[in-house]
């Protein structure tokens, strides 16, 4: 009762225009949060990308588990890296291996979707099994082989291979598989047969990309047959000990680690010899920008962009692109008398 | 009540540019720094995938092309709806759209090429989607120097127009770039150059419109003299 509040002092009385203009600064103030971050969220959500956190892919991730495979060698984290004359040899490089995380979560499959990401979201929709490879064309025994014949009769190695995609960007993977050769030399290629086609299974169900006409849908590869026989070439079922995702070409795929990464067939359901060079996809859809033999070579440009350099995932700077991918003296002389700027 | 009266403000403009929507333009431009800020988080957290190289030149890229069709888009929706906001933040669109250009090809010259000059050179030389990209910023920079009051005053408003139409030529350069850079997938440069022709479709309408009303009048002048 005795005392009245003590009077503000002077400074911290509003003065009256401010005082007055106080709604108006608040409305002001609200609209300029509301506006600013109205924009800024419209075009994070317009440009932002495909590298939300979300969709990191991963294991965890809709791309699914990898289940070890039964009959795979140790896996890489238990196993000591190889060191001395064994990393010497063109299977196993002793480079950095890319991260299982990259290589699961960047991918281009097409058919799986457009976008880097894409593939390892929608890769559950593939069904691994059964699974059946038909071998057929010029061969003296043509067979339909189930998916788990072919794994019990060729013991499966880990191959570490350098991996160049067309698009000036590489990986160091560990696959999983075995090498193409035998599995041939087992079906005897008749004495017309001069090259190898390599068809994707064709199933917009499970590979939802086929319904859109971005390409000539089933995707076909193919190789001449001395570099299909060739000791680094190999069909895939796994990487760092687990079998294949979806989103790299489970459950079977080719490798041809000299070659840019688009030549190595995903999900393959027919091994097809051939007596005339086979039609591939993109050597179809783009002539002038993807040949059929589409070796790593830093001396041939994209049209549109270089290929003398490369960045492998997970360094910031580029490197300098390898002829043959680094494998110029195992293969070159697969390619002797060849212009490569003609034959790209 | 707010704003104190402007004696000399005609009638018809409400008030003076400054004073409407003081908030407006700094709204714009903050919020078209968020991605920026966004993108730098998620670069810091490892938060942009395998090839964040790639990713961070890509979104950058984008902002900067979305951001000059949006500040081409100011005009046709003053001439379609009559609304004269899109005027008022046309400058800051124009300079943030020249800004992430700016970073996008600083992003490629320093981190992607390590600033090696002559693969940058052989690139700019030799690559027509690299040459589209680079002719589209060099257009930007004298808009973006020129973008003030004071060199509107020194150039003439007649000069300066003609001047900054070079805005379209780099957005169709940018969209040129755009297509180029995709391997097989056109829909999205294709969304933008829509975008564009639609923009240039309503001024073209417009100013056809402008001349036939000129060209009635014109007559009725001429026999009453």
């Amino acid at each position: 009762m005795s005392k009245l509040p003590k009077e503000p002092p002077a400074s911290e009385i509003t003065p009256p225009a401010l005082y007055l203009r106080r709604r108006e600064l608040l409305k002001n103030a609200a609209l300029f949060a509301g506006t600013a971050s109205a924009l800024g969220g419209g075009l994070v959500w317009l440009t932002g990308g495909e590298a939300g956190v979300a969709d990191a892919g991963g294991p965890g991730a809709p791309g699914g588990e990898a289940a070890p495979l039964a009959s795979a060698p140790p896996p890489p984290d238990a196993a000591p890296p190889l060191l001395g004359t064994s990393a010497r040899t063109p299977f196993v490089t002793d480079e950095a291996r890319t991260d299982y995380e990259a290589i699961v979560s960047y991918n281009n499959f097409y058919e799986l979707g457009l976008s880097k990401s894409e593939p390892a979201r929608n890769a559950g929709r593939l069904r691994l099994r059964p699974w059946a490879v038909a071998c057929e064309g010029e061969l003296k025994k043509p067979e339909v082989i189930d998916l788990d014949t072919l794994l019990r009769w060729f013991p499966l190695e880990e191959r570490v291979y350098r991996m160049r995609c067309v698009e000036a960007w590489s990986m160091v993977i560990p696959w999983l598989g075995f090498p193409l050769a035998p599995l041939l030399r087992r079906l005897e290629p008749t004495s017309r047969a001069r090259y190898v086609q390599f068809t994707t299974l064709l199933d917009p169900e499970q590979l939802p990309g086929q319904r859109s006409d971005v390409l000539d849908w089933p995707y076909v590869e193919g190789l001449r047959l001395d570099e299909a026989m060739h000791p680094l070439t190999m069909l895939a079922v796994g990487l760092y000990g687990k079998s294949l995702l979806g989103q790299n070409g489970a459950p079977i795929r080719l490798v041809v680690p000299w070659k840019y990464g688009f030549k190595g067939g995903k999900s393959i359901v027919r091994i097809q010899l051939t007596e005339r060079q086979p039609r591939t996809t993109w050597s179809q859809a783009t002539p002038d920008e993807y040949g059929f033999y589409a070796n790593v070579n830093p001396a041939v440009a994209h049209p549109r962009w270089s290929q003398a350099t490369e960045r492998r995932l997970g360094e910031l700077r580029r490197r300098p692109t390898l002829p043959f991918n680094g494998y110029a003296e195992e293969v070159a002389g697969l390619y002797a008398g060849m212009d490569l700027r003609e034959s790209f | 009540m707010g704003s104190p009266a402007r004696p000399m403000s005609p009638p018809g403009a409400l008030s003076p540019a400054g004073r409407k929507l003081p908030w407006l333009a700094p709204a714009v431009v903050t919020g078209g720094l968020i991605p920026l800020a966004v993108l730098g988080l998620r670069a810091r957290a490892g938060a942009l995938g395998a090839n964040a190289v790639a990713e961070a030149l890509n979104q950058l890229g984008l902002l900067a092309l979305v951001l000059l069709v949006a500040s081409l888009a100011a005009t046709p929706l003053k001439l379609v709806s009559g609304w004269t906001f899109p005027l008022r933040i046309r400058k800051a669109l124009g300079l943030l759209a020249f800004f992430y250009a700016c970073a996008h090809f600083l992003t490629y010259a320093v981190v992607d090429q390590g600033l090696d000059a002559r693969a940058v050179i052989e690139d700019i030389t030799e690559r027509p989607f690299i040459l589209a990209g680079f002719v589209a910023l060099l257009l930007l920079a004298p808009l973006a120097a020129t973008s003030t009051a004071r060199m509107l005053k020194r150039l003439g408003a007649a000069r300066w127009k003609r001047l900054h139409r070079l805005a379209y030529v780099a957005a169709v350069l940018g969209v040129v770039h755009f297509f180029l850079r995709v391997k097989k997938d056109t829909t999205e440069p294709m969304i933008y150059a829509a975008l564009l022709a639609l923009l240039f479709a309503v001024r073209i309408a417009s100013a056809a419109l402008r001349r036939r009303a000129a060209s009635r009048r014109a007559p009725a002048g001429s026999r009453a003299a």
